[in-house]
């Protein structure tokens, strides 16, 4: 009998769907977050989190592999099509087989993982050095659209680096932001969400950032293509140097976002 | 005069420098200070230039008035080009400006030679100082020695930078002679001399003080312009290679010459930059620094200079087949390394791979093997790939086809100069 499970689509959820699946013997044929699920002719259950379960789970992946385990939990940040299934059928065959398997990095089983972790991680690196900070009286503000998960990957990168600042980066994908400040960090979902206009200091730094970029480039060298290669132009948008005029006049509202939505700047909190 | 216009001049006049990496030290969290360097060993780039390279520090010069005169140089005494200075506390507070927004990664300090090399250096000094002391800044500083320095200043200047470099500027001593008549070979080759002995001896303080101030601790790196003399690849090679033997240097870097001036010893004005040549050597300086290979296997007196139409692995491959093929379920790393389309990260993945199994041709793809290069040079479990069919001859056309789409776009107007 075909059966999708439902989830409440938290990393704990899809762990209790593996549990349920193991205690109840059957191997469904898709987990979807229930917000994203399409009516469908196969039955539907929805499992509940309990966060007790979703530990033993962990606790016995990590136990038979630490590699495996951090595969798990970031392979569930990717934005690898079916990800909940590929994990299962990673899970799976570790406790059918053990980790032998995992030393095979053309095994069909850990490939897509392999391949949406690299994609993952690849993206939060670049995204280390492409997001912009704007400096709002004292708090930076930036904002990204990644296709992963990515902010708990920039999270230890970004304390460490401005321990004494306060800053937040929002993520426009995933509709979350993470907030820093007095030395906690926390990733909340956050619907809506606009920057403020930037202030006069602002503008003219980012007036001598964008002149700093174009002068830099050696004219009888210009190649396009390599720095497309390099810098893909999805993200481009959220980059100061390509953003248009507007951007660099100061009390006009930022017009990095070209969402219609508006909301007042987020007041941060730590807690 | 405005920042912005003192940035615009100083980082036009900064351009032509290549390296701009923020690679070779790791330095987190550090308490009542702001900045951490990259995590990852290859750095961080913030940007990229219209042309395709890397932006990961503000990289300007303190000054473009200088002294000196070497001919190749937008910033050499006898151009009549705008000047400008920094002053040591505007700079500080532009990279801090910077570096909060995330833009970059730290500060690349070069500078013309402004009254003498001491002067400019107690200057470059004082900036780095502000930047460090004042404003607490634990991330990246890349900054220039001048040769001609005195040991005292590049002691100091070394112990607030990440990493040190001296240009070498032309590979060889002629060239220096006739473009750049201020500057020896020896007075080079000093200052070079005492980071490489500095820091050998800083790591050996560590290993007895745990909290020894550290001197460059990215090490030191070195660029040359490729183009304006008659220099042969072989004879740059060579060079580099004696540099990272002789001193210890991180990276060698190439620059390909762009006409600056109209001068009887210098390539005329219309000359295009030779990348493809560039690319070439970059991809030779890989060789010779992560797969073992030297620079005399390379190249030799009778082939002194690269291949335009396939990478220096390939041409070495196909001089050398009776290397061939390597069978990958057995060879070791240092030969697999030697394999066209396999590369350090591929290489190892096929290390950990076997262990769980012997591979398959179909397998080698997965791991990341380029095998439009790789399936000529190896064998899986004995065979070839199914369907194979080639000769020595067909063999260069076929690695020729494979990767005429990736050469630099300008590589096609250079390849006629060969008779291709």
């Amino acid at each position: 009998m075909e059966i999708i499970y439902l989830y409440d689509g938290s990393f704990e959820g899809f762990l209790c769907c593996i549990f349920d699946s193991y205690a109840n013997r059957e191997v469904p044929s898709d987990i979807v977050p229930e917000e994203s699920a399409s009516p469908s002719l196969f039955e539907t259950r929805f499992i509940v989190t309990d966060k007790s379960r979703a530990d033993r789970v962990f606790r016995k992946v990590t136990a038979l592999s630490g590699e495996a385990a951090l595969l798990l939990s970031r392979g569930f940040l990717t934005c690898m099509e079916h990800r909940e299934m590929h994990l299962y059928r990673l899970v799976a065959k570790l406790l059918r087989e053990g980790p032998g398997f995992l030393r095979n990095l053309a095994d069909e089983t850990l490939l897509p993982v392999l391949k949406a972790v690299r994609h993952l991680e690849g993206e939060a690196h670049l995204l280390r050095g492409f997001v912009r900070f704007s400096d709002y009286s004292g708090i930076l503000g930036g904002e990204i659209e990644p296709k992963n998960h990515v902010l708990p990957l920039l999270r230890s990168h970004f304390c460490s680096r401005f321990p004494n600042e306060q800053f937040f980066i929002y993520d426009r994908t995933h509709r979350e932001a993470l907030l820093y400040a007095g030395a906690k960090a926390i990733i909340a979902p956050l619907d809506r969400f606009e920057m403020a206009p930037p202030d006069e200091t602002e503008t003219s730094y980012r007036r001598l950032w964008k002149r700093f970029y174009d002068t830099i480039a050696i004219k009888e060298r210009e190649n396009p293509r390599c720095r497309q290669t390099h810098m893909p132009k999805r993200y481009w948008n959220t980059m100061t140097e390509f953003q248009s005029e507007e951007y660099f006049i100061s009390g006009k509202s930022s017009e990095i976002s070209n969402r219609t939505d508006t909301l007042p700047t987020v007041s941060i909190t730590a807690d | 005069m405005e920042l912005l216009e003192k940035l615009t001049i100083l980082s036009d006049a900064a351009k032509y420098d290549a390296a701009c990496t923020s690679s070779g030290v790791r330095r987190g969290y550090r308490e009542g200070y702001i900045g951490n360097t990259s995590s990852s060993l290859a750095g961080c780039c913030h940007t990229f230039s219209a042309d395709g390279r890397c932006v990961t520090l503000l990289k300007v010069l303190l000054t473009n008035r200088c002294v000196y005169d070497c001919k190749y140089c937008v910033n050499r005494r006898s151009n009549d080009t705008r000047r400008a200075a920094f002053t040591p506390e505007e700079l500080a507070e532009l990279t801090i400006g910077f570096y909060r927004r995330n833009y970059i990664e730290g500060l690349f300090l070069s500078s013309g030679v402004f009254r003498s090399p001491d002067y400019t250096t107690e200057l470059m000094i004082q900036a780095l100082r502000i930047l460090r002391e004042t404003y607490r800044f634990n991330g990246y500083i890349h900054a220039k020695a001048i040769p001609g320095t005195s040991p005292e200043l590049v002691e100091q200047l070394g112990f607030l930078a990440d990493r040190l470099s001296v240009n070498i500027e032309l590979p060889s001593e002629s060239g220096l002679k006739s473009l750049a008549p201020d500057k020896t070979k020896g007075a080079i080759l000093a200052p070079m001399k005492q980071i490489q002995t500095r820091t050998a001896q800083g790591k050996e303080e560590l290993v007895k003080y745990r909290h020894a101030p550290k001197f460059a601790p990215a090490g030191q790196s070195t660029q040359m312009i490729v183009g304006a003399t008659q220099d042969s690849d072989l004879h740059i090679l060579r060079l580099t290679q004696g540099l990272y033997d002789r001193y210890r240097l991180k990276r060698v870097f190439y620059s390909a010459y762009v006409p600056v001036i109209e001068n009887t010893l210098l390539p005329s004005l219309d000359t295009k930059p030779p990348l493809l040549r560039e690319h070439r050597l970059y991809q030779a300086d890989w060789l010779l620094r992560f797969y073992g290979f030297r620079a005399e296997e390379l190249l030799d007196e009778q082939t002194p200079d690269f291949n335009p139409l396939v990478d220096p692995k390939c041409s070495w491959a196909l001089a050398h087949l009776d290397f061939f093929p390597v069978e990958v379920n057995t060879a070791d790393y240092e030969t697999l390394l030697r394999v066209p389309g396999i590369g350090v990260v591929s290489a190892k993945r096929i290390l950990v791979s076997r262990r769980a199994g012997r591979l398959q041709v179909e397998d080698l793809r997965k791991l990341g093997v380029v095998m439009k290069r790789a399936q000529y040079f190896l064998t899986c479990r004995g065979r070839m790939a199914e369907g194979l069919r080639f000769t020595p001859d067909s063999l260069l056309l076929n690695l020729v086809a494979a990767e005429r789409p990736a050469l630099p776009s300008s590589g096609m107007e250079q390849l006629s100069l060969f008779g291709a």
